[in-house]
C-alpha cells in the first residue's frame, strides 16, 4: 500500500514537468498532491470505508504510465458498445483517447477530451469556473485530481437537446502487466439543456486494472441529465468511481448504477442541490457472486426547499460476495418540504455471502417527508412454490424471481437500447432464458 | 385418473387430514365443499406438493404413478395444476416470460423440443381471445396490482397455456363478483373435455351453478363425511353445514 503511494508520489515531478507550470490546473494539481501525500489512501479506519479495504487492491504492482497500448480496432470493442442506437462515442484505450474509435463534436456543443479543453485558451473560462469545484478534497479524490489530465468534457450550452446519447468507455488493455489509471470528466450542462450520457470501464487485459475516476457533473437551471454507470468489468479489475453532482434550481438528474462484475467496485456518488424544485434520482442494481465486493457510498445533500430525491438500490450477493450500502441523506434546515425516498433491497443467495447496509438520514428541516427502508433476505418461498407449481424447477424459478427483483429497476432506464443490454447481461447471469414481450 | 387413499396430513404438528378418499376419473367434475378450517385448501396444496405439508399416511395416486416424493414441478410436468385462492405478484417477470418458461420447462421434462415464438404467439392469442383478455395484459409483471378478478382470469389463462390433465380449482369463486365469477367459469367449461378432470373447492354453492360437479363431497375435520350428486350442493346451500355436524355428532 505505502509502496504504490510512494512511487505514485515520486511519479508526479515527472508526470507534472511534461505540462504547462503556468495553468490554473498546475496549481490545483500540486495542492491536490499534497493532501493526497497526507491523506493517502483510505483505510478501514475511516467510517466511510468500515466495510471496504483497498489492502489487496493496492497490493499489485501497477504500472501508472503503461508503456505499450494495445491498438484496437471497432470489431474488439463492439460488443461493449450501446451498438443499435446512434450515439456520440468518447473511447479511451488506456487512459489515452482514441480518435479512430470516437465519434465526437465541436458543433454547438463540445463533446470531446478534457486534455483538449486544458490546453485550449478559449476553454479557459470554463476550466477556471468548474474544474475541481465540487470535486472533495480527500486522499483518494485529489489523487485522481493531482494525475487529471484526460477524460471526457462534455459542454453543452444553453437550450440545448443533445440529439443522441453520448458513451464514454474507457478500455484497458495491460498486455503484459498490471495498470493503473485516472480518468477525469467534466460535464457541464447549460441551462434547460439535456444530455444522455452512457459510461463503461471495461478491461480487455488478463491482468490486474486499478481505475480511480473522478466525474464532476453540473446541471445548470432547468437541465435534464440522464446518467447511465455500466460497471460489469471481469473479475481482475477493480474501480473506484468518485462522482459529484452539482445541481440549481428546478433541474433533474438521474443515475442508475449496474454493478455487475469486477473484482472490487466501490461507487462515491455526492449529489448536491443548490436550488427549489431539483429532482435527484439514483437507482442501482447489483449483482454479484465469488469474492466480488461492491460499496456505494451516497450522499444526497438537500440545501433548499421544495426538492425530491429518490433512490432506490437493489442488490443480490452469492457466494462470498459482499456487498455495502452506505446512503447519507442530509436535509438542511432551510430545505422545508422536502421529500427524500430511500430503499435498499438486498437478497443473499448464500450463507456466505454478506451485505452491509447502513441509512444515515440527518435532518435539520421540520416539513419533510424522509422514509428509507432496508430489508435483507432469502426469495419468497410462496412465489417459489407458485412458480414450480407451473411445472418451472426449482433451479429456474429461483433465477426466475431474482431476475424479477432486479428488472424492476429497469423500468424507469429512458434508453430502450441500454434497458435491453442490461436486461441480457441480467438473465445470462442468472441463467434466466428471457425473450420476447408482446 | 387420481386415487387418494387413507390420506392423512398435517402442517406444523397439527393433523388437517385425517384419512381422505376420493377418486376421479377422466371428464368428470368434482366439488369438495366444507366449512372454513375443514382441510379443503391443505387437500389442494398435498396433491399439488406444497413441501410445508407433510402427509403422514395413506397415498395419492395420478396416472397410476404414486406422487409421494414427487415435486410440485414435476406434478406440473404430469399434467396437475392448481388455480391458486391467492395467486401470487411476482413484479419484473411479466405473464408471457412465466407461461413461456413454464410450457418450455414442462416440454424439455417430456423429452419435447422448446415451443417455436411463432407458434408460442399463436396459442397466447387464442387463450387470450378464448378468455377475452386484453393481449396487453401479458406484457405486465404476473399479477403485479391485478384486482382480484383479473388475478384469477390470469390463473385460468395459465391453464388454457398448459392443459392440464386435472385442474384443481381453490376457491376460484372468493372475491369475484358475478360478472367475473362468469368469465372465469366460462373459461374452464371451455376447456372442459372428456379427457381431463376439474376438482373445485368452494366454500359457496354459487360457483357451481357456472361450473356444474358431477360429484359433490362434503369436507369436515379432516374427513370427506358425505358425498353425492350436484343436488348436495343446493342441500348444503339451503341448510348450510350445521346439519351435517348434527348428524356427525348423532
Amino acid at each position: 500500500m505505502t509502496q504504490l503511494k510512494e512511487k505514485l508520489l515520486s511519479s508526479f515531478i515527472a508526470f507534472e514537468d511534461q505540462k504547462n507550470i503556468d495553468s490554473y490546473v498546475h496549481g490545483i494539481r500540486t495542492k491536490a498532491i499534497k493532501t493526497f501525500e497526507k491523506e493517502g489512501f483510505p483505510t478501514k479506519k475511516l467510517e466511510n470505508w468500515k466495510y471496504t479495504s483497498l489492502k489487496k487492491t493496492l497490493n499489485y504492482d501497477y504500472k501508472l504510465f503503461p508503456s505499450e497500448t494495445k491498438a484496437l480496432e471497432f470489431k474488439d470493442i463492439k460488443k461493449y458498445l450501446i451498438d443499435d442506437v446512434e450515439s456520440y462515442k468518447i473511447i479511451f484505450v488506456d487512459g489515452k483517447y482514441s480518435s479512430h474509435l470516437s465519434e465526437t463534436t465541436h458543433d454547438g456543443m463540445d463533446i470531446c477530451i478534457l486534455s483538449s479543453a486544458l490546453n485550449q485558451s478559449k476553454y479557459d473560462l470554463l476550466i477556471e469556473n468548474y474544474f475541481d469545484k465540487i470535486s472533495k478534497k480527500d486522499g483518494i479524490t485529489s489523487l485522481n485530481t493531482a494525475f487529471s489530465s484526460e477524460g471526457s468534457f462534455i459542454h453543452i450550452p444553453k437550450n440545448v437537446q443533445v440529439d443522441k446519447p453520448i458513451q464514454v468507455i474507457y478500455f484497458s488493455t495491460g498486455k503484459n502487466e498490471s495498470v493503473f489509471y485516472q480518468p477525469r470528466n467534466l460535464i457541464i450542462v447549460g441551462e434547460n439543456s439535456q444530455v444522455e450520457i452512457i459510461e463503461r470501464h471495461q478491461s480487455l487485459s488478463e491482468n490486474s486494472v486499478l481505475v480511480n475516476s473522478v466525474s464532476e457533473i453540473y446541471c445548470n437551471v432547468r437541465s435534464v441529465v440522464k446518467h447511465y454507470k455500466i460497471q460489469n468489468d471481469k473479475t481482475n479489475a477493480s474501480l473506484i468511481d468518485n462522482t459529484f453532482v452539482s445541481q440549481e434550481r428546478n433541474s433533474d438528474y438521474s443515475l442508475h448504477t449496474f454493478s455487475l462484475g469486477g473484482e472490487l467496485t466501490r461507487n462515491n456518488l455526492s449529489i448536491i442541490q443548490n436550488g427549489e424544485r431539483i429532482e435527484s434520482t439514483i437507482n442501482g442494481i447489483t449483482i454479484i457472486g465469488s469474492n466480488q465486493h461492491v460499496d456505494h457510498n451516497t450522499l444526497i445533500h438537500h440545501k433548499k426547499p421544495n426538492c425530491n430525491s429518490y433512490q432506490d438500490y437493489k442488490g443480490i450477493f452469492g457466494d462470498n460476495s459482499v456487498g455495502v450500502f452506505n446512503g447519507q441523506v442530509m436535509v438542511e434546515k432551510e430545505a422545508q418540504k422536502t421529500n427524500a425516498f430511500q430503499a435498499n433491497n438486498n437478497v443473499l443467495t448464500s450463507d456466505k455471502a454478506t451485505i452491509n447496509t447502513k441509512p444515515q438520514l440527518e435532518i435539520f428541516a421540520d416539513d419533510v417527508k424522509c422514509s428509507h427502508g432496508c430489508t435483507v433476505g432469502q426469495l419468497d418461498q410462496n412465489a417459489l412454490f407458485y412458480l414450480r407449481s407451473r411445472g418451472i424447477p426449482e433451479k429456474e424459478a429461483t433465477a426466475l424471481l431474482m431476475y424479477g427483483f432486479a428488472n424492476k429497476v429497469l423500468g424507469s432506464v429512458g434508453i430502450p437500447q441500454v434497458k435491453n443490454r442490461i436486461n441480457d447481461i441480467i438473465a445470462k447471469k442468472l441463467g434466466v432464458k428471457i425473450g420476447f414481450d408482446i | 385418473m387420481l386415487e387418494i387413499k387413507n390420506l392423512h396430513a398435517k402442517v406444523e404438528e397439527k393433523d388437517i387430514l385425517k384419512g381422505i378418499n376420493l377418486e376421479i376419473k377422466p371428464g368428470e367434475i368434482h366439488a369438495i365443499m366444507g366449512p372454513n378450517g375443514s382441510g379443503k385448501s391443505t387437500l389442494a396444496s398435498v396433491i399439488t406438493g406444497k413441501e410445508e405439508y407433510e402427509m403422514t399416511d395413506g397415498q395419492i395416486i395420478f396416472e397410476n404413478e404414486n406422487l409421494e416424493d414427487i415435486s410440485p414441478e414435476e406434478r406440473a410436468h404430469k399434467g396437475i395444476f392448481m388455480s391458486f385462492q391467492y395467486p401470487i405478484e411476482i413484479p419484473g417477470v411479466t405473464t408471457t416470460n412465466f407461461i413461456k418458461t413454464a410450457i418450455n420447462e414442462t416440454r424439455k421434462a417430456q423429452g419435447e423440443k422448446e415451443m417455436s415464438a411463432k407458434d408460442m404467439l399463436q396459442k397466447l392469442r387464442e387463450k387470450c381471445d378464448l378468455l377475452d383478455i386484453d393481449q396487453k395484459f401479458l406484457s405486465r409483471s404476473i399479477n403485479d396490482g391485478f384486482s382480484g378478478g383479473e388475478k384469477k382470469r390470469n390463473e385460468i389463462f395459465q391453464m388454457a397455456m398448459l392443459e392440464p390433465k386435472l385442474a384443481i380449482l381453490d376457491e376460484t369463486d372468493s372475491g369475484l363478483d358475478i360478472d367475473a365469477l362468469k368469465i372465469v367459469a366460462n373459461g374452464v367449461n371451455k376447456l372442459k373435455s372428456k379427457d381431463n378432470a376439474v376438482l373445485v373447492i368452494t366454500h359457496y354453492q354459487r360457483l357451481l351453478d357456472h361450473i356444474v360437479p358431477d360429484f359433490v363431497h362434503v369436507l369436515f375435520d379432516g374427513k370427506i363425511v358425505k358425498s353425492g350428486g350436484k343436488e348436495l350442493a343446493f342441500e348444503l346451500e339451503e341448510k348450510g353445514y350445521d346439519w351435517i355436524k348434527e348428524k356427525i355428532k348423532s
